[in-house]
């Protein structure tokens, strides 16, 4: 007989209960990528064949350095929802799973910070 | 439970189109997930000066690389819109099958379309083909 009550057995059951946070955030992310994206790939025409003195001209105006900086922010932020999910439905086996959601973290942490570092280091090297 | 029918079997079942752009669309978006990889290089390379960034053109500028790019901006583009098309969607617009086929044609279109612009417009530049 176990002295544990109905409630202490039920509770870290079920869902986790954040499966509605996720869901808002994929779409609202996928909201501010729509013009962050479509901005920066008409900038990336305007800019390809440029010297890299053009370039870090462009990546050093205000408006450029601060918007790439939150496209680096909510594109990989997008990213670790979308490839959560992925990862949630095509790999079942339990261990290779949570290594692979922790990778995906890690990743797109890394990610979003090499960005934001190097749009700063170029935006900040004109003095 | 080993032996139990697959529904839909994909090797019998004809999908659908608007299946067919559901799974593009994680597909679209795993790819483009991938290609951050080359956007993080390019803007490491400008950071790290002149010579680096010389080498990443030169990189960039190779056929093969050039090709990938090409379907990266198709990716971009149809992910684009048919994310815009999942967020009607999510608003509770569109999901009449008429519609949903109707959008699904306009998706498959507009990234089409956009994808050549962006090639047509980088062909078209002074210095040539990117």
């Amino acid at each position: 007989m176990s002295l544990r009550t109905d409630l202490g057995r039920a509770k870290g059951l079920g869902s986790a209960k954040d499966g509605v946070s996720h869901w808002r955030l994929q779409r609202l992310t996928a909201l501010a990528l729509v013009p962050l994206s479509l901005w920066f790939v008409l900038s990336l025409l305007c800019v390809f064949d440029a010297s890299h003195a053009e370039i870090v001209a462009w990546v050093s105006a205000p408006h450029v350095t601060v918007l790439l900086i939150a496209l680096s922010i909510v594109l990989f932020w997008h990213l670790q929802l979308g490839l959560q999910v992925v990862i949630e439905d095509y790999v079942h086996t339990a261990w290779y799973q949570i290594a692979l959601q922790v990778l995906l973290r890690i990743g797109a942490g890394l990610g979003a910070l090499i960005a934001i570092v190097s749009v700063l280091k170029i935006s900040l090297s004109l003095g | 439970m080993s032996n139990r029918p697959l529904s839909p079997h994909l090797q019998i079942y004809r999908l659908p189109l608007v299946v067919l752009l559901s799974i593009t669309h994680r597909i679209t978006g795993v790819f483009l997930g991938l290609g951050t990889l080359v956007l993080l290089y390019w803007l490491c390379a400008v950071a790290s000066g002149p010579e680096a960034y010389a080498a990443a053109q030169s990189v960039l500028d190779m056929f093969i690389v050039k090709l990938v790019l090409f379907g990266w901006t198709w990716a971009f583009f149809y992910h684009l819109c048919n994310g815009v098309r999942h967020l009607a969607w999510d608003g509770g617009y569109g999901f009449e099958l008429p519609q949903a086929y109707a959008s699904a044609y306009a998706v498959l279109a507009i990234s089409t379309v956009l994808t050549l612009l962006v090639w047509g417009f980088v062909a078209a530049a002074p210095g040539g083909a990117a």
